[in-house]
């Protein structure tokens, strides 16, 4: 497919379009960088951009399906990126997400998209980021992202949204321990998901507490209690993730993230570019292999 | 930037209201073993929902599995359901259990290859991978 007719779809809202262009910005093809200057600045701008994560078998592909409803019910055109991890070994992967989401299938406004990590560290953050603007240049004002919350890499990408709620339940035991820590430096809502479970109240006050606890500077975390199986309590995330929005729109929160997210994908793309070279520097290099290689670097990069 | 491989993506979906996805994941692990991105769709799937799902993640080939035995009209609905959605080239394989002379039938309805469960893994893969790297030669 040509450009011209890849930038045509784009606009007319074409299926077939939009995930052509997703996928040559995934691969960067030499078409991406023509593709995402056509699109419509304004329209990025204006989307709201949130980031679902949290460990595996959480239900955040359910509460997923179940925020897509609610903001469909609302008239807004929603797209979702759906990231799974690719095997480390194969390099192939299995993205399941979307089994919770056929709901929305024949539904040309619901737009979801799979992703796979493909072991590409920060090179997933320019590639989610990319595709994030293609779905709000294709006229989708709510993108979700959905990302399993353990690696590096896909905490990364959570930092493209301007909201960013983690999915937690009952009787996942130590991932959740494990999470804690960085719990608050992500999450501006935290979700207790499966509150039909046993053990959900506890695992709510702990998160209760632990909102408290970090609740100095920044505002008060919310946690929203949900049975996403069943469709309760996403009235009421909806109402929390509105706060969170109206909160950080007056105090320029979201535009700062914006500025980090933006510098975030310009650094991932020069550090890409300049890794060539500085490869081919180091193979080039008569050096010799000893002492600490930091010291050798800086003497590679003429920095000593 | 070093020139990557080409991730193949491809759909794995289950037409029909046979309850029974084993085949499918299955297929879908060995796929995923062999380096292909694999989106799965779940069981009871509709000819158009299947299309649509396709259209969206751009795969390069759809693989369907079906025990039912409702093959003859379910794996040709996948065919019409992608034509309708504009997405008619993309190749559609098709596995379960189906007697010799229903292969016939299928590829004569467009089917790109046609697996039982005598097929095998390897073979079911190579299919794939050759479905897959036709439709982004034509499609590039
Ligand atoms: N009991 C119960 N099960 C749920 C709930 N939400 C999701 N599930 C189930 O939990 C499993 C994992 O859900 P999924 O959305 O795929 O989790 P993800 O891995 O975090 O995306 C599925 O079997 C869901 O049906 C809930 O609120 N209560
Ligand atoms: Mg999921």
């Amino acid at each position: 497919m040509m450009s011209e007719t890849i930038l045509r779809g784009l606009r007319e809202r074409d299926p077939r379009g939009i995930a052509r262009a997703i996928s040559l910005v995934e691969e960067n093809d030499p078409m991406a960088d023509e593709i995402l200057s056509s699109l419509d600045d304004s329209l990025v701008d204006q989307a709201m951009v949130l980031g679902i994560t949290g460990p595996p078998g959480a239900g955040k592909s359910t509460l997923t399906d179940r925020i897509i409803s609610r903001y469909r019910s609302l008239g807004k055109r929603v797209g979702v990126i759906a990231v799974d991890p690719s095997s480390p070994i194969s390099g192939g992967a299995i993205l399941g997400d979307r089994i919770r989401m056929m709901g929305h299938a024949l539904d040309k406004d619901v737009v979801v998209r799979s992703m796979a990590t493909r072991g590409r560290l920060g090179g997933l953050c320019a590639a989610a980021g990319a595709a994030v603007r293609i779905l709000a240049g294709s006229g989708c004002s709510v993108i979700i992202i959905e990302t399993v919350g353990v690696g590096q890499s896909e905490m990364d990408i959570i930092r493209l949204a301007d909201i960013t709620a983690l999915v937690l339940a009952p009787g996942l035991g130590d991932d959740i321990q494990a999470m804690k820590a960085g719990l608050l430096e992500v999450a501006d809502i935290l979700i207790v998901n499966k509150a039909d479970c046993a053990g959900a109240e506890t695992l709510a006050m702990d998160m209760e507490s632990i909102a408290r606890e970090g609740g100095k500077e920044k505002d008060r975390v919310n946690v929203c209690m949900t049975v996403a199986s069943e469709g309760r309590g996403t009235d009421e995330l909806l109402a929390a993730i509105e706060t969170v929005d109206i909160s950080h729109r007056e105090t320029g929160e979201r535009r700062t993230r914006r500025e980090k997210a933006y510098d975030l994908e310009v650094l991932d793309w020069a550090l890409e570019m300049i890794k060539p070279s500085i490869i081919e520097k180091i193979e080039k290099w008569d050096h010799v292999r000893k002492g600490a290689p930091r010291l050798q670097a800086a003497r590679l990069l003429g920095q000593e | 930037m070093a020139e990557q491989k080409k991730t193949h993506r491809v759909l794995i979906g289950k037409p029909g209201l046979d309850g029974h996805d084993r085949g499918a994941k299955f297929i879908a692990r060995a796929l995923r073993d062999a380096g292909f991105e694999v989106v799965y769709t779940g069981i009871r799937r509709t000819p158009d929902e299947i299309a649509a799902a396709a259209v969206q993640e751009d795969v390069s080939a759809v693989g369907l599995s079906l025990l039912s035995g409702a093959h003859l009209s379910l794996f040709p609905a996948v065919v019409r359901a992608l034509k309708s959605a504009g997405a008619g080239d993309i190749p559609v394989l098709g596995g379960g259990i189906i007697p010799d002379e229903d292969i016939v039938l299928l590829k004569e309805a467009g089917i790109n290859a046609v697996f039982t469960p005598g097929t095998p893994v390897a073979q079911i893969i190579a299919a794939f991978r050759t479905a897959c790297e036709t439709q982004e030669a034509r499609r590039n």
